[in-house]
């Protein structure tokens, strides 16, 4: 059964709220840890970015659920007292950082899929996903500059950072075709203009990947198993641990302020 | 307070991470409209992480509240904001400062070194030369996409050999 119009927008905009959230709290644990000073600071940078967005997303969300139920959570409440069960983002974002080609990897796969989504989503028949779609993209162009950049300069790189980066992509190949796996909430949105169909999206996500992977002498992994589940709040092991730090303190200390 | 006031009142405020640009000539102040009881200042983040926003958002309230007056912040997404809609003398403020402003453009020809900074070379800054601000230099080499903020790049000019922060075009 097709949900409800406002229904399947709060859980399409918690979907593209949550998948930005986690990754910026990935990319966050670099801090401090960036193989240099350069790239520490690139790479939070690049968090930043996914955390406005994330901001953004949450906060029509929150609008949406206000007209819903009457009875609306803010954007904290969504980021920091929600359940890993209850998050809705790609598995992908999820998995830990592991080496710096896992982080780029990930990156990777992640960035060409969210540009063409919000491609598509900046010309919406919803105006505010339109504005916020347009908004992001513009910052996701960059992010995909940077990552095309660093997949083709590690994979074609030394033998030791083409080795790590192959076996980054193996690992996690399975994760990246998730972001083109259509249910009823895409479905809903789909017919009333709001969201493209996002599986006609995944034929020029993979030729964008292959064409950098083609330049990275890296092999593009033959297995098209996709992995899915987060978008129905079937996790990995990993999101928990993820949340326990993320959420720690509006969880042992609720509404704190300072 | 008239409404030309109040736009002067806003050229006033400086930019907290780069405070030789207004947030006026910045281009994040969209609009100011006179409400009766309070003013209504409209402004558009320039990316939507940039911590500077609330400061942005808290220096404007400080400064009508110093004139008795009172500030609301209303936040607008779209038009998304862009770099062209910063100020020509806002980029020749940030040239002298220190930072390459967006589309600082430089090429060599016969007379010489021609650094174009009114933004209308339109090259993306990783296909063309960003000229240094200190010595003016076309040899530089990008170091970074992200420098000291998201809206800047990390630079190095190869000839003075000095860092430098470029405004990505945005």
């Amino acid at each position: 059964m097709t949900p409800a119009p406002d229904r399947a927008l709060f859980q399409y905009l918690l979907r593209q709220a949550d998948s930005p959230l986690i990754l910026a709290q990935r990319l966050c644990e670099w801090i401090g840890h960036g193989p240099a000073l350069e790239e520490d600071i690139a790479l939070t940078n690049v968090g930043l970015d996914l955390l406005g967005q994330a901001r953004m997303w949450f906060a029509y969300a929150s609008e949406v659920e206000a007209r819903m139920s009457g009875n609306a959570r803010d954007e904290d409440a969504l980021a920091f007292r929600r359940d890993a069960g209850e998050f809705r983002n790609l598995l992908l974002v999820e998995q830990p950082n592991g080496d710096y080609a896992h982080t780029i990897v990930r990156q990777f796969l992640f960035d060409h899929a969210q540009w063409l989504l919000l491609s598509q989503l900046a010309r919406s028949s919803d105006a505010r996903v339109a504005a916020i779609a347009a908004k992001a993209l513009k910052e996701v162009t960059y992010h995909v500059e940077r990552s095309d950049d660093w997949v083709i300069r590690l994979g074609d790189g030394t033998a030791e950072s083409h080795r790590r980066m192959q076996r980054a992509l193996d690992a996690l190949w399975m994760y990246g075709g998730e972001a083109f796996v259509v249910d009823d909430v895409d479905a809903a949105l789909v017919g009333a203009g709001i969201a493209p169909d996002a599986a006609a999206l995944r034929a020029p996500w993979l030729a964008r990947i292959e064409a950098v992977l083609a330049d990275a002498t890296l092999a593009r992994p033959q297995d098209d198993f996709v992995q899915r589940g987060g978008r129905d709040g079937r996790h990995t092991e990993h999101l928990g641990h993820l949340l326990s730090e993320m959420q720690f303190l509006q969880r042992s200390y609720p509404d704190a302020r300072w | 307070m008239v409404d030309a006031d109040a736009w002067a009142l806003l050229g006033t405020l400086m930019d907290p991470e780069v405070p030789v640009v207004s947030l006026v000539e910045l281009g994040v102040v969209r609009d100011v409209a006179n409400c009766g009881d309070r003013w209504r200042v409209t402004i558009t983040p320039t990316y939507s992480g940039c911590p500077a926003m609330d400061v942005m958002a808290a220096d404007i309230r400080a400064a009508f509240a110093a004139h008795g007056a009172a500030a609301e912040i209303v936040t607008t997404l779209s038009p998304a904001w862009t770099t062209d809609w910063m100020a020509p003398e806002a980029r020749l403020r940030l040239h002298d400062y220190g930072i390459a402003p967006p589309h600082a453009v430089a090429t060599r020809d016969g007379e010489g070194v021609r650094i174009d900074i009114s933004g209308l070379g339109r090259a993306r800054a990783s296909d063309a030369a960003i000229a240094c601000p200190n010595c003016g230099s076309i040899e530089t080499t990008r170091l970074s996409q992200f420098g000291s903020t998201a809206c800047k790049a990390l630079y190095r000019c190869d000839e003075c050999l000095e860092p430098f922060d470029y405004f990505k075009p945005h």
